[in-house]
């Protein structure tokens, strides 16, 4: 049976492990519970903020410990960090200093929450920050890999984590994960799906519909939408010639308009955006919002198959 | 560095007065008017105070100092050649590309310049940082920051005051360069601030105020700062826009518009240069 768990509980767990370098220190606005830094609190009061309900005030305290040397990591939802959104620009990515921020319930998948609290634009408008690494990794484990490469990244970054649970795919395999280098998780020549998040489970299950079709796809995990593995996209490209890529997140401007950027100015080749259309969700299940906005691995195939017979 | 005598630090506010003065003329552009404002201030927690080394500018256990309004840059870069983080010369560098002088202060262009203001309404939740830092280190440096009156009309000033009184934050000492001009007119005229003090009060701060360009009152100011450890405190420093130039004082058309030839030359007389 596939273990399930929630990428915020890999955030949490990350943190804990971290508390041993003392320059790690936590800054939270009222959601520790929620984004899971509420372990660090129990284990190190001294070394977590509290900012109260005040996300721009958060953000600009981390800038100020970060230039004394200490390498803080702030969280709240996805949706409060983008009110911070001029002091991550201007505070944080613009002198570069090491502030680590983590939105978590994040995308339509968050749910019955509704739309208010569904963020589908968090990695659009980080990507756009220089000196951001900005990322959205799929399961528990490979959220905490990530998170512990953090202290020596020495700039700043933005990453989304989820509220709800998906199946955990690289339980023993943490050391294979990176920033910044997408893992191949299925092989094929017809179609590449590059996917984050929650959609990459989506898109496993698509390719697996697909191959029963004789149709082969390969499945990537692209975690890091910034830096984007441009190396493995172009390899991808070439190999494959049709493209998909897969976000919980608006077609415009996160994974798909990173992929598409470079891709329309390297190796064009036909690909499909999965993600949501330019419109705001509402209270639904999670399985029902990805369903309504077009996200399930149903979608997913006939995106493969529409960029496939776009082939030349 | 031993601290400098009231006299010699109003001599220094002049010379300073002189070099806004002559870097917004040489630049066309710049914020004189709240230079001008703050400069008493600047040279008094300088000259009196400030725990820092020009030598040495990236000094892990100096004082900081946060110039939020960070427009008046000015005033920061006058006083930072007095210190001798910079040079004199340096000065005409500001505004001109590839100068260490910025239009707004910016710690990656300028030593000494310890945070990268530019939208207001930031420094103070920097300066927060700082002094948790400072506590986390066991140090017993401070974190001054410095704003405008207008500026304090940005909601994120009050969710920075809320959280550092929580957190009973002692080492964290505010300036308030009430001034009574904001952009586009007087603040009374764009938004009423009320009882400035009492705000500052409720929010759980130690306040004081003081005339912000009488330097005996400023130094003692700085040192009512020191005996107040258990909580933040705030200066509320009663200046006027533009003050030492006469055409400029009290004028909002000198926010952000610098003098010609002309005005230049009339400054400089009213500040005591000899032509």
């Amino acid at each position: 049976m596939t273990r399930m768990a929630a990428t915020r509980d890999g955030y949490g767990d990350a943190l804990l492990a971290l508390a041993d370098n003392k320059k790690v220190v936590v800054l939270e606005a009222d959601l520790g519970k929620s984004t899971k830094s509420l372990h660090f609190r129990k284990l190190h009061p001294e070394r977590t903020v509290s900012c109260g309900i005040g996300e721009q005030n958060m953000l600009l305290v981390a800038a100020g410990m970060a230039s004394n040397g200490y390498i803080p990591f702030a969280s709240t939802f996805a949706i409060f960090t983008e009110r911070a959104f001029e002091q991550m620009r201007n505070g944080v990515a613009r002198p570069n200093l090491p502030v680590h921020l983590c939105g978590s319930h994040g995308g339509v998948h968050t749910g019955t929450d509704g739309s208010s609290a569904q963020s589908i634009e968090d990695l659009a408008i980080y990507r756009t920050l220089p000196n951001v690494v900005v990322m959205h990794p799929c399961d528990d484990v490979s959220t905490k890999a990530l998170t512990m490469q953090l202290p020596d990244l020495g700039k700043p970054s933005y990453m989304r984590t989820a509220r709800n649970k998906t199946p955990v795919l690289y339980d023993e395999k943490e050391n294979s994960i990176k920033i910044g280098k997408g893992i191949v998780l299925t092989e094929g020549n017809d179609v590449a799906i590059i996917a984050c998040g929650v959609l990459v489970h989506e898109s496993l299950a698509a390719a697996e519909t697909l191959r029963a079709e004789g149709i082969n796809a390969t499945v990537v995990d692209m975690h890091t939408i910034k830096p984007l593995d441009t190396d493995l996209i172009d390899k991808l490209a070439k190999q494959c010639g049709a493209l998909v890529t897969a976000e919980d997140h608006s077609v415009i401007g996160g994974l798909g308009g990173a992929v598409s950027e470079f891709v329309v100015s390297s190796r064009p080749v036909p690909m499909e955006k999965i993600g949501v259309q330019d419109r705001f969700g509402e209270s639904a299940g999670a399985d029902e919002m990805l369903e309504m906005m077009g996200l399930k691995s149903h979608h997913i195939c006939e995106a493969a198959k529409a960029a496939i017979a776009r082939k030349v | 560095m031993a601290a400098m005598s009231i006299s010699e630090i109003e001599e220094m506010a002049r010379k300073c007065r002189i070099e806004i003065c002559k870097m917004t003329h040489r630049a066309q552009a710049g914020h004189p008017g709240g230079s001008l404002s703050e400069i008493d201030i600047l040279c008094a927690l300088y000259g009196h105070r400030l725990r820092v080394n020009p030598s040495e500018p990236k000094w892990e256990d100096r004082d900081r100092f946060i110039l939020s309004k960070g427009h008046a840059s000015p005033g920061m870069y006058a006083i930072l050649a007095e210190m001798g983080f910079i040079t004199h010369d340096d000065l005409k560098s500001y505004r001109v590309k590839g100068g260490v002088c910025q239009g707004h202060v910016d710690s990656k262009w300028c030593p000494g310049v310890d945070f990268s203001a530019g939208s207001l309404g930031m420094g103070l939740s920097f300066g927060m940082g700082c002094a948790v830092a400072a506590r986390l280190d066991g140090s017993n440096r401070n974190a001054y920051v410095m704003v405008g009156d207008g500026e304090i009309q940005e909601g994120s000033i009050w969710e920075a005051a809320m959280a550092a009184a929580h957190h009973e934050l002692g080492n964290l000492k505010l300036f308030v360069d009430c001034n009574g001009i904001q952009n586009d007119d007087f603040c009374e005229a764009q938004m009423r601030m009320f009882d400035i003090p009492a705000k500052w009060n409720s929010f759980g701060w130690a306040v004081k105020i003081i005339d912000g360009h009488d330097i005996p009152s400023i130094v003692e100011a700085i040192d009512w700062l020191d005996t107040i450890t258990n909580k933040p405190a705030v200066v509320i420093a009663q200046t006027i826009k533009g003050k030492g130039v006469s055409f400029m004082e009290n004028n909002p058309a000198f926010h952000g518009a610098a003098p010609n030839d002309e005005q230049l030359a009339q400054a400089l007389s009213e500040l005591g240069v000899q032509v």
